[in-house]
């Protein structure tokens, strides 16, 4: 029993991660039906920073406490203003383009901003300090789960469900809603939609930047490449939550995290991908659009 | 009038020819050496030291006048350590028509480039691939290298963990990498070979995933007393952070990939107490002391993995060609088996397979930050 808590929590834990990354893939699906495969760069530009300035920080003397605020703050608006950019460049003058053309510029961003970062600081691993805080726990506990874990899972819960009601009630969520379900008709009445898209970018990169830094705080390492494999995971946790569904992202994300904890802790970790994706073929067989997705109706 | 414009035109025509062909002449008398591996990407660390290593032996070489009145060129190529970019390096080597090869770096690069070189005739000599099957399985009689290949290493860490260290039950972690793997699976063969003792899990992981905390998890449960790891040192140090971070002591022994300093930087504290394994310090042997003099010279800085095994093999290889009296393949592959040559790593030759003899593995330690050779 405990051995199966020690496997689901840190499948929560990767799992928590994923779905924050997939939250950014699945709400610009949402509304412009396009596959930002630069988000994952945005994840690893917000660990980056955060590095950047905790290591500055922590040379002036500041508390751990004042770091890792200041580090997440300026993490997030700098991944912000990244993800904000790279809508502008690469996404928006191809708005009317064939949906290839977006696609390919995607993946053109996200070689150019690898190797940008690659060039900038450096190809080698950086060990990455952890910036969370350690939270006391119970004896009982500490065998199961690790503080920095519970923080993850904490303020993904957290986030998730700031998003959630984001959405739900504020002015902005609304007007996102409506350019998701109908762009031209929302822009007849009166929906700003190069705004609503530009804040979705930004909503979806601060989340990516927040992943970064949980992420690389709990592994202890970082270099340009990490936001690769993290992104291929996140986009898989999307589709199998149903792309362009915000709770299908949550849900996907978790599924997939648990599942390769279990395939890993009760089969065997050479086919911990394996696992995963076989699962992902298994529901999109049986639910093509994913376990939360609607076939004809794209939501936020 | 018509003649003198005859003459003219046959007496340039022929003065053309005569400076083109002084010109190709020249241009055909370097030795030109192809030095591939991975000079970007993750794996950078492992290849440039090579490539510095090969510069300044070279440079020594050309400034002594050069190899059989030759001078010798280097043809730099970067793979990355990925087999699908080392055959295409290979490719573009063996159409720059190189005399011989320093390289490959990573053991899968090497391997799906050697069949390349074979083809062509051309003699490669690695500092660093350390694979069993490029030199046991007798495909590549065109395969050399300076440094012990992962059998040896494998016999080294297992009768360490056993004899020295007198642990019974382990864990083998590998990256699923031919490096990796291959460690793991003779390590596994070596261990089982003992009395009592057992290996309670044999797994791979993925390189370059997102955490490893459920290997982790899956190792605190195997109850193993120390883990064998084989592979490189980055996902080494993730998997040593995770498990301390939870709090396990279980030790953590592996191979030549994680003897790496990056390793510990990026490991840091966590890093202390790791057992690895790598090639024999030669830090005493003269040669070995004026190599890395060399290099603190012309970079300023200490030298990385590898440096003295490839400064060896490109002493090596420049001595056979020297030997052989020519660049001929059959000649210098002779001529490599048969002499004895002195380099920082001592003095090796090479077996009928292509291992050196002479050149051995150590244990070390990571203590106070740094990996000290247990004697």
């Amino acid at each position: 029993m405990n051995y199966f808590g020690e496997l689901f929590f840190s499948g929560l834990t990767r799992g928590s991660i994923y779905a924050l990354l997939a939250l950014g893939y699945t709400m610009v699906y949402g509304i412009l039906q396009l596959i930002n495969f630069a988000h994952g760069e945005i994840y690893m530009i917000g660990a980056f920073t955060a590095l950047i300035v905790a290591s500055v920080l922590t040379v002036k003397g500041f508390s751990s406490i004042a770091i890792l605020v200041l580090a997440a703050v300026v993490a997030v608006v700098y991944s912000a203003a990244y993800g904000y950019t790279v809508e502008k460049i690469a996404y928006k003058p191809l708005r009317q383009a064939p949906r290839l053309s977006p696609l390919i510029s995607a993946i053109g961003m996200s070689i150019f901003l690898q190797n940008y970062i690659m060039l900038a600081q450096t190809s080698d691993f950086l060990p990455y300090p952890n910036l969370l805080p350690p939270i006391p726990l119970f004896n009982r506990f500490s065998n199961i789960i690790g503080p920095s874990e519970l923080s993850i899972v904490l303020t993904s819960a957290i986030l998730m469900i700031l998003l959630t009601l984001f959405i739900k009630f504020t002015k902005t969520g609304k007007a996102m809603r409506a350019t998701a379900q109908d762009k031209e008709m929302a822009m007849l009445v009166g929906v700003n939609v190069n705004r609503v898209i530009s804040t979705t970018f930004i909503i979806g990169s601060a989340l990516a930047a927040i992943g970064g830094i949980l992420i690389a705080s709990h592994t202890g390492r970082i270099n340009f490449y990490i936001g690769f494999s993290a992104g291929i995971k996140a986009f898989t946790a999307a589709v199998l939550g149903g792309i362009g569904s915000i709770p299908g992202a949550m849900l996907g994300g978790l599924v997939l995290g648990l599942a390769e904890s279990f395939a890993t802790g009760y089969i065997s970790s050479d086919y911990e991908d394996v696992f995963a994706f076989a699962l992902l073929v298994l529901i999109l067989i049986f639910k093509p659009s994913g376990l939360l997705g609607r076939a004809n109706n794209q939501k936020v | 009038m018509k003649n003198y414009f005859f003459f003219r035109s046959v007496f340039g025509v022929a003065l053309f020819l005569f400076f083109f062909s002084i010109l190709s002449a020249n241009a055909a008398e370097t030795i030109k050496i192809g030095v591939p591996g991975a000079h970007t990407g993750d794996l950078a660390s492992y290849g440039l030291p090579t490539v510095k290593a090969a510069q300044l032996v070279v440079k020594d070489v050309n400034a002594k006048g050069g190899i059989l009145g030759r001078k010798v060129e280097l043809i730099i190529e970067d793979e990355a350590c990925k087999p699908e970019l080392a055959s295409n390096a290979a490719t573009k080597l063996v159409s720059g028509k190189v005399d011989a090869v320093i390289g490959h770096i990573c053991s899968g690069a090497t391997k799906a480039a050697l069949r390349t070189y074979k083809d062509a005739k051309i003699i490669v000599i690695s500092p660093s691939a350390t694979s069993p099957e490029l030199t046991l399985s007798g495909q590549y009689p065109n395969f050399f290298r300076t440094i012990g290949s992962d059998a040896v290493q494998a016999k080294l860490v297992s009768d360490f963990a056993v004899k020295t260290l007198k642990f019974t039950k382990f864990a083998v972690i590998h990256d699923k990498g031919d490096y990796g793997k291959g460690f793991a699976e003779y390590a596994k063969k070596y261990i089982e070979e003992c009395k009592n003792t057992h290996v309670a899990l044999f797994e791979g992981i993925t390189a370059g995933a997102v955490d490893y905390s459920a290997i982790v998890q899956k190792i605190k449960h195997s109850g193993a007393e120390a883990v064998i790891y084989g592979g490189y040192h980055p996902e080494a140090a993730s998997v040593v952070q995770q498990m301390r971070k939870k709090g396990m002591k279980t030790l953590f022994i592996s191979d030549d990939g994680v003897k790496d300093n990056t390793f510990i930087k990026v490991a840091g504290q966590y890093a202390e107490g790791v057992y690895a394994s790598g090639p024999r310090d030669t830090t005493n042997n003269p040669l070995a002391i004026a190599a890395i003099d060399a290099h603190r010279k012309a970079y300023g800085t200490e030298p990385g993995a590898f440096y003295l095994n490839a400064y060896s093999a490109t002493i090596a290889i420049l001595n056979a060609i020297s030997k052989a009296k020519s660049t001929q393949y059959e000649a210098v592959a002779k001529a490599l088996r048969g002499n004895k040559v002195d380099t920082p790593l001592g003095k090796i030759s090479f077996d009928k397979k292509g291992d050196a003899l002479g050149v051995g593995f150590s244990m070390y330690l990571v203590k106070n930050g740094a990996y000290v050779e247990l004697k």
